[in-house]
């Protein structure tokens, strides 16, 4: 278990210690230590199978963790579930839009059930709106959109209760490089503006490399690496942050994930392309 | 020294009150808005309401119509297509309801689900909220039913607060059920297995309950049955309503059954929603 430096602690907008998450006899996370600092891009990364979704839901309170310590925003993901889950924002992997609903719904429903008050609601949905540039797209439904428009919605939803930690589960996954730059565009212009923790996973290395601050290299629910794109670098001599992550994983073939993820994942993908 | 007593019981209360009325409040704002979200999605898919109203209305003018003279399966009513309107309102609700857990399902599986319970909304106001959608759906299908038997002219009793009585019966009872088909969903994992469990459910409900028949007529092992169920109870508190006549039961307990059947399956619910994720 690492011991966190208490400074470090005081800065965390995530704190997490010794996290252990098993499954009977699975153990997905396997004691796992890190820290992401307030207004930072932090990058998780790992191999199908290494314990990052699961990481996240315990971050995000959907799991509780078999043994350990998790702080999201000052908050004890296990005794503090609520205040947890008033402090964050969440995209998880899967298309988290109503399909049957408009985009502008869509935007009113998230925040209602966010708990945004009805006095600031539309003001907060047309910042959203204008954050992300959903404007030409508003009142068409969800199961209409594009893979870029979806994801872009998304966000904004995720927005509007202007969260200190925004979680994004693999947010550009099955989108075009020019969808992909228009989402990164946009959390970068929110974490200039609002100073909002951005909590990533991703299987874009180079997107990775370009985008966060530092990174975390998760496999066999251990964190096998953990440092800025640079640092990681130069600790394993490799010339690209795929190189590291090859390193880092010891190049094996990904095993992980059941027939249902595998569908899922390739639905989604399809869906966003 | 009384002031600080005072202050110090101020302050207890204050602990004790405000988490309660937050909680509360939170509750009711995520039942509105899956509510609202639902009424929403039915102004998209309107067309949905209609092609569901088929199905109660087969039963009532082709499976009525068949039997319209018998007074055994209308327990003495001189019209048995009368007699059916409640059942069938209450059946056509059944379905949404049971079925509403397939929702649940795909949700999980588009990710809906997960990002819900990462809102700060009570898990009981994501599941009293779908039962309120599941309400509104059976809501809008029994006033099209209504509709319909106001222009077919069947004998049935047109007294507001009779009526207003039948629609609040069949949102607690498809409430309940819809909660029930949630605590089912959270226990297997595709779409394909819950709609084999829906079947195995719905058929026993809807037959082993006085939608079609009164229970007198049942033999008793089958009338044991029929007494556990709370379906049998939302008709017959529809059919008093409705029709004037009672099997014998009363009034109140038809609504103090429905009402916390809707209770216990929404509390059971909200436990085990969140393990559809797992």
């Amino acid at each position: 278990m690492t011991q966190l430096a208490p400074v470090e602690e005081l800065r965390a907008s995530v704190l997490v210690d010794g996290l252990v998450v098993r499954f009977g006899e699975v153990q997905a996370v396997a004691g796992v230590s890190f820290s992401v600092e307030s207004g930072e891009v932090f990058g998780l990364l790992g191999p199908n199978g290494a314990g990052k979704t699961t990481t996240i839901r315990v971050l995000t309170t959907l799991l509780r963790p078999t043994e350990g310590q998790a702080f999201v925003a000052g908050h004890d993901v296990l005794r503090e579930g609520l205040a947890v889950r008033q402090s964050i924002g969440y995209v998880p992997q899967a298309i988290s839009i109503d399909g049957a609903l408009t985009a502008r719904e869509n935007l009113e429903f998230y925040g209602r059930v966010t708990g945004v008050p009805k006095r600031e609601r539309a003001e907060r949905i047309d910042q959203a709106v204008e954050a992300m540039a959903l404007g030409t797209f508003l009142d068409r439904l969800g199961r209409t959109l594009s893979g870029g428009m979806l994801r872009r919605l998304e966000i904004a939803t995720a927005l509007l209760k202007q969260p200190e930690v925004l979680f994004l589960d693999e947010p550009t996954l099955g989108l075009d490089p020019t969808a992909r730059r228009v989402v990164w565009d946009r959390l970068e212009l929110l974490r200039a503006e609002a100073g909002t923790t951005v909590f990533v996973t991703t299987h874009q290395m180079e997107e990775a490399e370009r985008q966060c601050d530092r990174i975390a290299i998760m496999d066999l629910g251990r964190i096998a690496a953990h440092g800025t794109p640079d640092q990681l670098r130069e600790q394993f001599a490799a010339a690209s942050l795929e190189d590291v992550f090859t390193a880092a994983t010891g190049g094996r073939l990904e095993e992980g994930g059941t027939f249902r993820d595998v569908r899922a994942s390739r639905k989604r993908t399809s869906r966003l392309a | 020294m009384s002031v600080r007593v005072e202050s110090a019981r101020a302050g207890w209360l204050e602990r004790a009150v405000r988490p309660l009325a937050l909680g509360t409040g939170r509750l009711r704002d995520g039942t509105v808005a899956m509510g609202w979200a639902e009424v929403r999605k039915l102004r998209h898919d309107h067309l949905d309401i209609f092609t569901r109203s088929v199905q109660p209305l087969l039963w009532l003018f082709i499976f009525g119509t068949a039997l319209q003279n018998n007074r055994t399966l209308s327990g003495g009513f001189h019209d048995y297509r009368a007699y059916l309107v409640p059942g069938v309102m209450a059946q056509a609700a059944l379905f949404v309801a049971i079925f509403f857990g397939l929702g649940v399902i795909w949700e999980r599986d588009v990710g809906q689900l997960q990002r819900l319970l990462a809102t700060p909304i009570p898990r009981l106001g994501i599941v009293l909220g779908k039962a309120t959608g599941a309400g509104i759906r059976a809501f809008a299908q029994g006033l099209v039913l209504l509709v319909v038997v106001a222009i077919t002219a069947l004998s049935i009793r047109w007294n507001v607060l009779d009526i207003i009585g039948v629609f609040v019966l069949l949102l607690l009872g498809t409430g309940g059920f819809a909660c029930l088909s949630m605590i089912l969903a959270s226990l297997v994992r595709t779409r394909e297995r819950f709609m084999g469990i829906g079947q195995l459910v719905v058929m026993p409900l809807f037959f082993a309950s006085s939608a079609l028949y009164p229970i007198a007529i049942m033999p008793t092992w089958l009338q044991v049955v029929a007494h556990a169920n709370p379906l049998s109870y939302e008709v017959h508190g529809m059919r008093e309503l409705l029709l004037g006549i009672s099997a014998g039961g009363w009034l109140w307990l038809d609504f103090l059954v429905v009402g916390s059947f809707l209770a216990i399956t929404a509390v059971v619910a909200a436990k085990t929603y969140p393990r559809a994720i797992l």
